[in-house]
């Protein structure tokens, strides 16, 4: 009999330590960023094609070329609602004393400086496919706006989504994914693939959410509900009749080919999407139209 | 009597939206009219600012004036209390139009604006025109942002 419990306790500590190990924080291999230097023009490019200010600005505030990342706009979701932070480059209340190492591992892993998991609210699955060099040129940029002295607020989410080591088994899960257009044949193909699956992270609303969370990559950008949003739209040329031309123009004016114009959170898109080059909404026209 | 009164302010309570009543119901048809209007005659405009159309100096510049007539138009009437989509089936109007009001003033005159720029620019040639699509498709997002809810 004693000998079974001390089994059982064995096996409960293995247990222990596999939670421990699987949900650690992983950081960024600090090699990648080594003799990088941000251009914060190029930066503001990277900025505005990830829609940043979309969510971290105040609530309600007009789009801007040189934005107040405040922070403060919430975003209710099945687990809970989350509070988007404020990362201005203020030192006490923003990201003003963060690395790039830090912020690297912020944006493409979902860690933050003091090695705690950030929720997939933000989209650091989708961030972790960018380049380097746009990653240094985003801080360099981010480093340039003005700097906000509002404090964060903490989420409003409950038990068991609170410990956030939880989320390293998210991640084991469906973080580190793999582009979902695996063969991208044309320059425009892989332009469009980086725009849309590593930058603006069109997925994040568009594509329908398992149990847990995690995007339904067989339902690539097919249509979904989102609390306190409601119906997103599919669109993949299986659930949006439109022309290539027709989506480059709607990201560019927020006029649909019916000359209905875009409303709600797609305003902001359109807001960000308009700062892109006419190749680059092209780009990601192009690549919608692969998912036929 | 008074269970009565209850029971109806309970049931309506419940219901939520219902069938509009005849003059709420006319409202809502008369201001989807007007933005049929806009979507209409945006659609010449943008034919041609997206190329698939070629440039047509007097179609533009009607479509234009056509554009800048309906958003002339004294609209109060046709947003009475109670035809927000809370209320009432058929329209994706936020109650926030009521609840903030007069803040969609602002947007109104914004529209206007754009719509006075677009009339001056529609017949000029087509470079103007394409200006000055960009200004009046954010004063028609501006509202719809804020104020239009989903299907």
């Amino acid at each position: 009999m004693a000998r079974i419990f001390r089994y059982l306790g064995l096996l409960g500590l293995a247990g222990l330590a596999a939670f421990y190990m699987i949900t650690m924080p992983r950081s960024v291999d600090e090699a990648r960023f080594d003799g990088l230097t941000g251009d914060s023009g190029r930066g503001a490019s990277v900025f505005h094609a990830s829609g940043c200010a979309s969510c971290h600005t105040a609530p309600k505030v007009e789009f801007s070329d040189t934005p107040i990342l405040t922070g403060g706009q919430s975003f209710p979701s099945d687990f809970g609602t989350f509070l988007a932070p404020n990362i201005s480059p203020s030192a006490e209340h923003g990201i003003g004393t963060w690395s790039v190492l830090d912020f690297a591992n912020a944006v493409q892993r979902g860690v933050s400086p003091g090695g705690k998991h950030y929720y997939p609210v933000f989209p650091y699955t989708a961030y972790a496919q960018m380049s380097e060099q746009d990653i240094v040129d985003l801080k360099a940029f981010i480093d340039t706006l003005p700097a906000s002295d509002i404090p964060n607020q903490p989420h409003q989410v409950g038990f068991p989504f609170n410990i956030r080591r939880t989320l390293g088994g998210w991640k084991l899960l469906f973080a580190g994914k793999d582009w979902v257009l695996q063969d991208a044949a044309t320059p425009e193909l892989i332009r469009g693939r980086y725009l849309v699956e590593a930058q603006a992270h069109c997925a994040e609303c568009h594509t329908p959410r398992n149990p847990l969370g995690g995007l339904d990559r067989s339902n690539w950008l097919a249509g979904s509900v989102l609390p306190g949003e409601g119906k997103v739209p599919g669109i993949t040329p299986k659930e949006l009749d439109w022309a290539p031309e027709d989506v480059a123009y709607y990201l560019e004016s927020g006029f649909t080919p019916e000359f209905d114009s875009a409303g709600g959170a797609m305003t902001h898109v359109v807001e960000n999407m308009g700062q892109l080059t006419p190749e680059d909404r092209n780009a990601i026209a192009a690549y919608l139209q692969v998912f036929k | 009597m008074k269970r009565r009164v209850l029971t109806t302010i309970l049931a309506i309570a419940i219901a939520g939206p219902a069938i509009a009543d005849k003059a709420i119901e006319s409202a809502i048809k008369a201001r989807q009219g007007q933005m049929q209007i806009y979507q209409h005659n945006l659609g010449i405009l943008g034919a041609m600012a997206k190329g698939t159309v070629d440039y047509d100096a007097a179609a533009a510049a009607a479509a234009a004036n056509n554009i800048k007539a309906a958003a002339s138009l004294d609209a109060m009437s046709m947003w009475p209390q109670g035809s927000d989509m809370d209320s009432v089936e058929g329209t994706r109007a936020k109650a926030e139009i009521w609840t903030t009001f007069p803040a969609i003033a602002e947007n109104g005159m914004a529209m206007s604006n754009a719509a006075d720029v677009m009339a001056a620019a529609a017949g000029t040639d087509l470079t103007a025109l394409q200006g000055a699509m960009g200004a009046l498709g954010g004063a028609c997002s501006s509202c719809h942002k804020a104020y239009r809810g989903r299907r």
